[in-house]
């Protein structure tokens, strides 16, 4: 036997990922360029325009508070609750979204049941629960606990039963054939099948739990980064008030690139 | 009886999917019994929908029938015997997220070989089917007929008497698989191990098989079995011998007048109960 395969590298010819990435830097510059005519304007604008600053205060300004609010550690606390928060009810609502998913995928009696109720569920805006749990758990991280598990937990549960519930039938057959026990089906066939499939509900959840976290905080709340925000909203610090959001918006910039880049080198395992 | 030349025994076997009245109620196989003998490659061949793969799959242990029972060697078959038994399915059973030599290892796994062991046979398992150089790409960057191939190195490292393959070809290219199926040919006559291999090519059937048995419409039962008296392994030149058109004529003339009783069936079930998947 001898077959002539025409030449399959993993990633592509070279000259191809070359092309991609001359393309790729490209699009990085236009984008850079974007916000910094933004950044411009909104400079321009505050400095020789007549925006009260009330509305929009001077970016160099909003920098000076910035560079203040990390010079002074001020940030730390809010910071902490927030990542608390968040750490704690990503991990109620992955750890029960995958144990309950991978349940209800043993059974296609079970997967038509709950997956349609769960997909239901889903599309219920959530953060109309807030005033429920702010009754229920008062106003300190409890509630906004609740919310991102409730927020987090349907798109982990629901890629969970895809993951599990839709394995080929020929791959679970042919591992039989071959005698796998029911620890080796799962080990070396149902979770790698699932496991791509999951992450991706891993981390839209953990971004929606991150959303609604600070977006609770927001709106009724003792502490964290939504919290401080509103706070000096609301005593008109408007610079030191675009400070926080910048951090804030550069602290979510992270957390799911961090998310992203783990879930793209788990893939490609 | 003789059992010991007696590889399989297919003692009349039922099998219907779903209950009787129900719209997914399909009786697929009706009172079949088959001796297969101990190295003999044995093609099953019939309308589409007519059970040869249920018979497979029955002898296989994948698939309880309703009635009958198949006797492998002396054992009666109840679930899977993967110390007997290796299967090559249609296509796509390798697991896409293994390379192909972690696929061969992982049979050998299930199947208990122990570790030292399963390298060495998955090496020479590859190198039989012409592998060798692509052992650590995954299914994804193989061709149809190299996936295919890399599946019965998967089949063959398991060193069962019997090797089941259900249309093994089936997704692959007219050229293609006429290549597949000579190196097949050349590779089982060494090996002395027995097929059953399931195709509804008929030139493939001809080509490959001692012995062809010709499914019914459904419920599908054999109607004749059609030796192929031609030794292994077969040259190209078979392919265009008197012989070869004169038993190809024969197993159509067969097949024929099943293939229109299948097709209508199949238009009257499908407006029965719309479609199901099960062949």
């Amino acid at each position: 036997m001898n077959a002539t395969p025409t030449s399959t590298t993993p990633q592509g010819t070279p000259s191809k990922s070359a092309k991609r990435d001359r393309s790729a830097l490209g699009s990085r510059l236009v984008q850079a360029a974007f916000v910094l005519v933004l950044v411009g304007l909104w400079y321009l604008g505050t400095t020789y325009g007549q925006i009260s600053p009330i509305l929009l205060p001077n970016p160099v300004r909003v920098f000076d508070e910035l560079v203040d609010v990390l010079a002074t550690l001020e940030f730390v606390s809010d910071l902490g609750v927030t990542l608390f928060e968040l750490a704690i009810a990503f991990s109620i609502s992955a750890t029960s979204g995958i144990v309950l998913g991978y349940l209800i995928s043993r059974s296609q009696y079970s997967i038509r049941v709950f997956e349609p109720l769960l997909a239901g569920i889903y599309s219920v805006p959530i953060i109309l629960f807030l005033p429920l749990y702010i009754l229920f758990f008062g106003l300190g991280p409890s509630s906004k606990i609740a919310l991102g598990v409730t927020t987090s937990f349907f798109p982990i549960i629901l890629n969970t039963i895809a993951g599990f519930g839709y394995v080929e039938r020929v791959y679970v057959l042919s591992a039989r054939s071959m005698g796998a026990s029911d620890y080796q089906l799962f080990r070396w066939v149902l979770l790698p099948a699932a496991f791509p499939i999951i992450l991706t509900g891993l981390r839209i959840g953990f971004t929606v739990a991150l959303l609604s976290i600070l977006g609770s905080e927001t709106i009724a709340s003792l502490a964290g980064l939504g919290h401080r925000i509103v706070h000096l909203g609301e005593g008109m610090d408007m610079a030191r008030m675009f400070a926080y959001i910048a951090f804030a918006v550069a602290i979510a910039l992270t957390l799911n690139t961090v998310t992203s880049s783990l879930e793209a080198r788990a893939r490609r395992r | 009886m003789a059992g010991n030349d007696l590889a399989i025994r297919v003692r009349n076997v039922s099998h219907q999917f779903g209950e009787e009245g129900s719209t997914q109620f399909v009786r697929a196989m009706l009172e079949t019994s088959l001796d297969i003998h101990r190295g003999e490659l044995l093609c099953l061949i019939g309308p589409s929908g007519c059970g040869k793969s249920t018979l497979l799959n029955v002898i296989g242990g994948l698939l309880t029938p309703t009635s009958g029972q198949v006797l492998v060697g002396d054992t009666e078959v109840s679930g899977p015997l993967p110390q007997e038994i290796a299967y090559v399915f249609q296509e796509n059973a390798l697991f896409p997220w293994s390379t192909v030599i972690e696929n061969v290892n992982l049979g050998m796994m299930f199947q208990g070989v122990p570790k030292v062991e399963r390298e060495p046979r998955a090496r020479k398992s590859l190198a039989a089917v012409g592998l060798s150089d692509f052992a650590n790409h995954y299914p994804g960057q193989l061709s149809g007929g190299m996936r295919q191939r890399a599946a019965l190195a998967r089949a063959l490292s398991l060193e069962t008497g019997i090797i089941l393959m259900d249309e093994p070809f089936g997704a692959l290219d007219e050229q293609t698989r006429m290549v597949l199926g000579e190196d097949l040919s050349v590779l089982l006559s060494r090996t002395g191990k027995t097929i059953v291999f399931v195709t509804h090519s008929l030139g493939e059937a001809v080509f490959l098989a001692d012995r062809v048995a010709v499914f019914s419409a459904r419920p599908g039962t054999i109607k004749e079995v059609i030796k192929i008296d031609e030794p292994h392994p077969r040259k190209p030149g078979f392919m265009t011998s008197e012989k070869f058109t004169d038993l190809r004529n024969t197993l159509f003339a067969l097949l024929h007048e099943e293939i229109r009783k299948a097709m209508e069936q199949s238009a009257a079930s499908e407006r029965a109960a719309g479609r199901d998947g099960h062949s």
